[in-house]
């Protein structure tokens, strides 16, 4: 049964979850039954720890390093001694490939965790206090109406070309999405029973947001960051691509392909091997996002 | 449902005044001297003073607030530093390629994406639903300029069959002019498909459970019609609204397909000017895209009506 149906997934879910509670199961045999529950989920975190493995462990997998210039060996095709071919510099493209990753995983993590800190006290703030509510939501559908991609490239444009403004770029156009999530949880919450009562108990603002609003968030928000991730890395190679994201001197996946794109005719290789590590990290992080969605009953 | 149609043009001015100060402020929020910062690092002092000028930067913050928005308001979107010609002549040189490009891509997205959601709907779990749902997520995670190299690299350089780069405009023949686009298009449609098919499917399927599907293939109509008649007919509203949400990323997708194709559109100015730092023709864009993804969201808002006659507002 696949897990990326929506619907018909959940159900398999619930049933399940329903007759584990019912009657105890060896581990063994409960952990078999989550991979047939969620095969996808368990491909995709299969592959995104390969993926991570290799970035992390990239000196010790026969790369070289990934900067060093070989004009002997400019447009190598790909073989046994360059395995991904070599750029026009002649470096290696597998070594690129790898120590690239690191940059893209860094981003998409950073990014995602970011996105939620802010978005969450943003959310939390606008969504208990009615006063500042009004303004700040404004703000935030003004800057949602403006397409991400937009977004991050203006500020590019006025920031210098480094990682870390990189992630500034991505995770401002993140938030107001995150912001409107958290917020519309804490306006349902805020009314319930067990809110009044801790309020008449004399509970504290913050005390009550930390005990009883945010705990109902973990699960959305989750999902929600999983997916920022997996945008993010794609969006670093897009700003890089576009020459207006991570610096050349530093391999990522998207300006290792921006360099190649002038050889698309005569070295498809550049282009080839950092795009399909790109495309199936991204497709590892939706997966586990959507199975994550699953189990945790998120709509 | 005309004081309707009012209201929600009048709640789109706050919304679209949020997004020009945005854009003015994007400017002044930055660290540093914006005048330093767009004439780059071999700039004579009188270059930043003639830029700063320009921009009107020496004014007080207010007073350039208030310029900025009576400028935008009677449709004056600046002047580019780079090219000295109005930003609203520059974006009405482009607007063509982006909107050919645009339009054709969603066409084949919504004609291919919609008879596959509601095929897997139908047939859901199957191994078409499971193709179909695969097919979907990797289309939201292929790197749209990857995808679009690939078509190239297979079409254009190993078949020979189609142009590599370039665009022809319509006025040249419909021929030569969907030679061009067509990879383009196919290329950009491929996220919007995914997300179109995957939001058909959800909703078809919250549909398909209900009394009058059922009554409908009890009386004996054949699938194609209770599937497009009836049922694709009530679960259209979400579709509707992710057409329209998805629009943020067409055009982001856009400017990326533009610049891998070469094609002289919006996203190709939009990009030449971040690496040139023409910051009034960055803010023009921003301006007119938003406006235009805030119109078109407006537009579904009224087409719910239309779909749906329950809903008032």
């Amino acid at each position: 049964m696949s897990s990326s149906t929506p619907a018909s997934a959940t159900d398999g879910a619930a049933l399940g979850a329903g007759s584990a509670a019912a009657m105890p199961q060896l581990p063994e045999v409960r952990r078999r039954g989550f991979i047939h529950r969620q095969p996808t989920m368990v491909a995709g975190l299969a592959c995104l720890a390969l993926i991570l493995a290799a970035a992390l462990a990239a000196p010790y997998l026969g790369t070289v390093d990934p900067s060093s210039l070989r004009p002997v060996t400019r447009l190598r095709e790909p073989g046994s001694e360059f395995w991904f071919g070599a750029d026009q510099y002649g470096r290696d493209i597998y070594s690129r490939t790898l120590y690239g990753g690191r940059i893209s995983l860094l981003v998409g993590v950073v990014v995602g965790v970011a996105s939620l800190a802010f978005g969450i006290l943003i959310g939390l703030v606008t969504g208990y206090y009615r006063q500042v509510d009004r303004i700040i939501m404004r703000v935030m559908d003004g800057l949602m109406a403006i397409p991400a991609i937009l977004l991050a490239l203006a500020l590019m444009a006025l920031l210098k070309a480094s990682v870390r403004n990189v992630i500034i770029a991505l995770v401002i156009p993140e938030i107001p999405r995150v912001v409107r999530v958290v917020r519309a949880s804490v306006l349902s919450l805020r009314e319930q029973t067990m809110v009044e009562a801790a309020r008449a108990l004399g509970a504290e603002v913050p005390r009550i947001l930390r005990v009883y609003i945010l705990p109902a968030l973990v699960a959305p928000l989750i999902v929600q960051g999983t997916y920022i991730c997996a945008s993010a890395m794609l969006f670093e190679a897009y700003l890089s691509f576009l020459g207006a994201g991570t610096p050349p001197n530093i391999p990522s996946w998207g300006n290792i392909m921006a360099e190649g794109r002038a050889y698309v005719q005569r070295a498809f290789w550049i282009i080839l091997f950092p795009g399909a590590f790109l495309a199936a990290t991204v497709l590892a992080v939706n997966l586990v996002g959507d199975g994550l969605r699953d189990l945790l009953k998120v709509k | 449902m005309l004081p309707l149609i009012a209201q929600r043009i009048v709640a789109t001015i706050p919304v679209m005044g949020v997004v020009a100060l945005t854009v003015f402020a994007l400017l002044h929020l930055t660290p540093g001297d914006p005048a330093e910062i767009i004439a780059g690092d071999y700039a004579t002092p009188q270059d930043i003073a003639k830029i700063r000028a320009g921009l009107g930067l020496d004014k007080p913050l207010l007073t350039q607030a208030g310029i900025w928005l009576g400028n935008v308001l009677r449709g004056d979107l600046g002047t580019s530093i780079y090219s000295g010609l109005p930003v609203t002549t520059l974006i009405g040189q482009r607007v063509g390629p982006t909107v050919a490009l645009t339009v054709l891509a969603v066409l084949i997205s919504v004609l291919l994406a919609v008879p596959l959601g509601v095929l897997a709907a139908w047939r859901q779990g199957s191994w078409i639903d499971r193709s179909i749902m695969i097919f979907s997520v990797s289309g939201f995670s292929m790197p749209v300029f990857w995808l679009g190299f690939l078509l190239v690299w297979v079409f254009s350089i190993r078949l020979g069959v189609l142009p590599v780069q370039g665009y022809q405009p319509l006025a040249d023949g419909p021929w030569q002019f969907m030679r061009h686009l067509i990879l383009p298009a196919v290329t950009l449609s491929l996220i919007y498909m995914a997300l179109i098919a995957r939001m058909t499917r959800a909703s078809m399927l919250g549909v398909l459970g209900e009394d009058f599907v059922r009554t409908a293939f009890a009386k004996g109509l054949s699938p194609r019609s209770v599937l497009l008649g009836h049922a694709l007919k009530a679960a259209s509203l979400p579709v509707v609204t992710i057409i329209g949400v998805g629009f943020a990323l067409l055009i982001g997708g856009a400017v990326v397909t533009e610049s891998v194709f070469a094609l002289p559109g919006i996203g190709r100015l939009t990009v030449d000017a971040i690496v040139r730092r023409d910051y009034p023709v960055i803010q023009g864009v921003i301006l007119i895209i938003s406006g235009v993804y805030v119109l078109l969201n407006l537009c579904i808002d009224v087409l719910y009506v239309v779909l749906d006659p329950r809903i008032r507002y």
